[in-house]
């Protein structure tokens, strides 16, 4: 990261602009803050391509569903069961790829 | 089979290249076969690295690379071994691979998605986007449907052909995933960058609608996995696959792994300039043979990414073709279960037969080592290292000291690596049996 001769890199809000979502009403995901609070890895945060996971100061779990890519990385990392439940959006919703 | 109203001889869950193929065979055989995608088109919900290699297309739509919606013909494909100063590449061109049948093509996706899909409705299947299927229609332990998430949004159907992708709620619902580990998954992500056409033909060195692949191992920094660049027609996909429970072990952010190859000296002059038209990510399923699900339950069929049918072996990274046999495989069998009346598991167990006696299951079983080797820490950093440690003592000319020659070189840089005989003696036979 120090290397002065590095093209900086792409703006992470810049990066999610770059993908179409048409947002459903209704959240697709939804978090069990207690089990958050006994969390200690928390993987979801780091590991969600999207940073849809934010830690709180309580020790719990901002998230939201707006702009998620619908990979599935986030339970599948989770190390206490059932604290993040996912299915998919609505139909029509959601991710839309055009160039990928 | 009890006499219930059925809205369809068989319902296809996914528009992607499995369930598009599945109801394309099934339409084509007068069957009535509901297709429903959750995105609002097909291939909306779909990434992947970028080749589509279409031999598995022959037989079902002869002349396909007459229309299909290519970007460019794979006539160049590179193998790169990285460490964070060094790279070497095998780099084999062919142009046998640029002209009629051809090998692979790069395509985007909601293109691809879309014209298979197309080809399904052409034959008389009914494509119905923007649904979700919620959940299986059920009879006891018996599929008898789907749900849907519009309203009498349920669809009655003797055969379900579930297509729903990495994360296949229907496979999971019916029992068949025992239960899926991460350490069976890796995440894609990929950035598509916009470049003039000519400057892709002039940075990769090809011609009209030639392209290039590139795979790239050791470029993926403390988390196994590997790294790839596809040229499009005036854009290129770079982007890397990360094994998840390293990932989450790592801390490390996904698209800072990206930055870091594209940051590579190797890679840096590719991909300069590049202007970021969509970022995307992806789950894939790597555990192979070994991890795959059932496939086959009363009145269910599982095809595509759904049953874990994915290479992403070192040497090949294919994906789409499995699915489009398998999709194919569970139409046919399901053909058959229609005909006798009996859509009963044993009714449908032609399609294990079918994928068993085909590529699919074939491949899958020759390469079942390969997740191992290719994600163990030797052939993710250590081998990379030793590797270009020898070609660079090898091409190093130091006079005036005397050439010392390969294999001294190689037992200096082994010493000096850690590379120790027994593990790569070990290492050297399973990827004799699993490439060889």
């Amino acid at each position: 990261m120090s290397d002065p001769e590095r093209i900086p890199d792409i703006d992470f809000e810049d990066r999610m602009a770059s993908v179409e979502f048409r947002v459903a009403a209704t959240a697709h995901i939804t978090v069990d803050g207690d089990a958050c609070r006994g969390c200690t890895t928390k993987a979801c945060v780091t590991a969600c391509p999207a940073r849809l996971f934010v830690p709180t100061s309580d020790g719990g779990i901002l998230f939201n569903y707006e702009q998620c890519f619908e990979c599935g990385t986030c339970y599948l990392v989770c190390n206490r069961a059932g604290a993040i439940t996912w299915a998919y959006p609505e139909g029509g919703h959601g991710v839309a790829f055009r160039r990928s | 089979m009890p006499e219930t109203f059925q809205d369809f001889d068989a319902v296809v869950v996914g528009a992607g290249p499995a369930g598009s193929t599945a109801a394309l065979v099934l339409a084509r055989a007068g069957r009535r076969v509901a297709l429903l995608e959750r995105g609002p088109y097909p291939g909306s919900k779909n990434m992947y690295g970028g080749v589509v290699y279409g031999r598995v297309l022959d037989g079902l739509l002869p002349a396909w690379w007459d229309e299909v919606p290519a970007q460019r013909w794979v006539t160049r494909r590179s193998t790169m071994v990285l460490t964070p100063t060094q790279a070497l590449s095998v780099d084999f061109r062919t142009q046998a691979w640029g002209s009629p049948p051809y090998n692979g093509c790069t395509t985007l996706r909601p293109d691809f998605d879309r014209w298979l899909a197309g080809k399904a409705e052409e034959a008389g299947a009914v494509l119905i986007t923007s649904t979700t299927a919620t959940g299986l229609l059920r009879q006891g332990t018996r599929t008898v449907g789907v749900r849907t998430d519009r309203p009498q949004g349920d669809l009655r159907a003797p055969v379900v052909v579930a297509c729903d992708g990495v994360n296949s709620f229907l496979a999971k619902e019916a029992g068949l995933y025992h239960h899926p580990e991460p350490e069976h998954f890796t995440l894609g992500v990929k950035e598509v960058l916009g470049l003039p056409r000519h400057e892709v033909e002039k940075r990769f060195a090809l011609q009209g609608d030639e392209g290039m692949d590139i795979e790239i191992l050791g470029g993926t920094g403390p988390v196994p996995g590997g790294g790839f660049l596809y040229t499009n027609l005036d854009s290129i996909a770079v982007g890397v696959v990360l094994h998840l429970p390293a990932l989450a072990a790592s801390r490390r952010r996904p698209e800072d792994l990206i930055a870091d190859l594209k940051a590579h000296p190797a890679i840096a002059p590719l991909v300069a300039g590049g202007d970021l038209k969509e970022f995307s990510a992806h789950l894939i399923p790597e555990g192979g043979y070994e991890a795959m699900p059932g496939v086959v339950a009363d009145g269910l069929l599982v095809a595509g990414d759904a049953a874990g049918l994915c290479l992403a072996a070192g040497l090949w990274l294919e994906g789409v073709n499995f699915a489009i046999a398998s999709g194919q495989a569970a139409a046919e069998a399901a053909i058959e279960a229609l005909r006798s009346g009996d859509s009963s598991a044993a009714g449908l167990a032609g399609y294990r037969r079918r994928l068993e006696a085909s590529f699919v299951l074939q491949d899958h079983k020759k390469l079942r080592r390969a997740p191992g080797l290719v994600l163990s820490e030797r052939v993710q950093h250590q081998y990379p290292k030793a590797l270009c440690d020898v070609v660079e003592a090898l091409f190093t000319v130091d006079n005036p000291a005397p050439k010392r020659g390969a294999l001294r070189a190689a037992r200096a840089v082994g010493k000096n690596d850690g590379v120790r005989l027994r593990d790569l003696a070990r290492d050297l036979y399973t990827m004799a049996r699993t490439f060889g």
